[in-house]
């Protein structure tokens, strides 16, 4: 199957999780998300999988644990508020160490906001989606191929780490349309079997546990140390980024998602003009691509986000006081245009130049 | 053309939403780059719908059009509120019959006609969207001839498939109005 396709974001990401072999599917309807628990609810049952419309997002990502725990590639999606109501459960399948995916289709807050696209829960992606020591990959993707891309890949890496692993979209990726070429699709019957897992087996081994309950202090620690082993293996492997027209660029910026693209029209408006502008885009938000960063040998940075300024701390980290690090961003649902980032290009590049 | 970016826009139920997804799916026939946004937001629980759509050679940066090359508006609120972001050189194609109070814009090119009435005299009433379609199609010819009908073989959901031949029809109409 090559044949390019015209799919929303949200319907392409419920197709690769499909085609990954994903049959267990729990959801609860959210603006901008719910195309794709609708595109779940016709499809699923055609495929012997499940769509479940939980009766809220807590049970949904229950679900989820139940049928991760049993060995099954198992998903939910929301958007903002609701992300937040599943955070007990993610943080229970982190501490279980229980692959599964979750989609965040993004929209302003806090509280309920508005509708429209934003990245104002990039702190509680990567740092704080519930409580406990831990961390999960973070994928954001900027177009609807690399949706779908990024969702069928997040199962593989939610399989080998075992760990929950977020997809952080947002409300224009999820409502656009793009051509895409959807991946090959697995069948769920060939995936590897999963020696963890609490399924049945005619007692024909010692029964498994799954759980994130540790009453013994230590036992609980040395959980913790293990699995902050696994971090530094995917720290390690799984950092990914895209650059572009970085080599010689003087004033580099840094954005992710559908502002990457925003800027992207903006660095090629810039280079017209003769600034050498060009611009990191993180494709994995955690872990964060650092490297790609501390190498860039710009003279300033720019962070352009859809909130107040969060990721702009990562790239601080990166660079710290060796050059400036500038933030520019519309919250609340406003999407920044090409043209306000030029002007913060140009100003910036006025100061650098000084 | 390198890179054409467009606002369809107009009530909800006059399928604005539609027309664009037809000119997308023009793109994807021809392997062009092409991204289709639509407004989703509080304007249009309001009752009014808009979508973004570019074709374009290169890699689409923004997929939301703020200085759109073509305007397509099926309603006096959506004229009033993009007619003034048009660039300079660029196209509006206007249902005459819903929009009638025009702007002075002397460095766009204004094409004006009665889509809805036209649509409904000719049996192929709720089709005024496509009428605009085949009318910029004939303006600007965004994609070959054929690829149009092509486009339309594809947007049609299979359910409504008895409708293939009338918005073939109604592209028709618009390019010899």
């Amino acid at each position: 199957m090559t044949e390019k396709v015209l799919m929303k974001g949200n319907e392409a990401m419920a197709e690769a999780a499909m085609r990954a072999g994903c049959r267990f599917f729990f959801g609860y309807p959210i603006t901008p998300q719910t195309e794709l628990a609708a595109y779940m609810a016709r499809q699923m049952p055609k495929r012997d999988g499940v769509y479940l419309q939980a009766e809220s997002e807590v049970a949904a990502i229950n679900m989820v644990y139940g049928a991760a725990a049993a060995g099954a590639r198992a998903m939910t999606s929301s958007s903002s508020p609701g992300i937040s109501l599943k955070t007990e459960g993610i943080s229970y399948m982190a501490g279980a160490d229980l692959p599964g995916v979750i989609i965040n289709v993004q929209r302003g807050g806090p509280g309920l906001g508005s509708i429209q696209p934003s990245q104002s829960d990039y702190f509680q992606a990567t740092r704080a989606m519930g409580h406990g020591d831990f961390y999960m990959p973070v994928y954001a993707p900027s177009t609807v191929q690399e949706m779908a891309d990024l969702v069928y890949e997040a199962f593989d890496v939610a399989d080998k780490y075992r760990t929950p692993v977020v997809i952080l979209a947002d409300g224009m990726l999820g409502q656009m349309m793009e051509p895409v070429i959807l991946p090959e699709a697995i069948d769920p019957a060939d995936l590897p079997e999963k020696d963890w897992a609490t399924n049945g087996h005619a007692g024909k081994r010692k029964h498994n546990v799954v759980n994130s309950l540790f009453l013994d202090a230590q036992a609980n620690e040395d959980k913790n140390i293990e699995r902050f082993k696994t971090y530094e293996m995917i720290k390690r492997d799984e950092q990914r980024v895209e650059t572009y027209r970085t080599e010689d660029a003087d004033i580099c910026i840094v954005a992710f998602g559908a502002c990457a693209r925003i800027a992207r029209s903006a660095v090629n408006e810039a280079r017209e003009q003769g600034i050498k502008a060009g611009l990191i885009r993180p494709i994995t938000l955690w872990p964060y691509p650092y490297r790609a960063i501390e190498q860039c040998p710009a003279k300033a940075f720019l962070t352009v986000e859809m909130n107040m300024g969060q990721m702009i701390e990562d790239v601080r980290l990166a660079v710290g006081n060796s050059v400036p690090v500038e933030f520019f961003g519309r919250t609340g649902g406003v999407i920044p245009t090409p043209d306000e980032v030029l002007a913060q290009l140009r100003a910036l590049n006025e100061k650098v130049g000084e | 053309m390198s890179d054409t970016r467009m606002i369809l826009a107009g009530f909800g139920g006059q399928g604005v939403l539609f027309a664009g997804k037809v000119i997308a799916y023009a793109g994807l026939i021809e392997n062009k780059q092409l991204s289709w946004l639509p407004s989703y937001g509080p304007e249009m629980r309001g009752g009014t719908a808009n979508c973004s759509v570019t074709l374009s050679d290169e890699p689409i940066g923004s997929p939301l059009v703020t200085t759109p090359d073509v305007l397509v508006v099926m309603n006096q609120p959506s004229y009033d509120r993009f007619i003034n972001d048009v660039a300079p050189g660029g196209v509006v194609i206007v249902d005459s019959g819903l929009v009638q109070d025009l702007a002075d814009r002397e460095d766009v090119t204004t094409y004006a006609i009665p889509a809805t009435s036209l649509s409904e005299d000719a049996d192929l009433s709720g089709l005024a969207n496509i009428v605009l379609v085949g009318k910029l199609w004939d303006a600007i010819g965004f994609c070959d001839r054929e690829t149009l009908d092509a486009a339309i073989d594809k947007s049609v959901p299979a359910r409504k498939a008895a409708l293939v031949e009338k918005n073939k029809s109604a592209i028709e109409l618009g390019i010899a109005s």
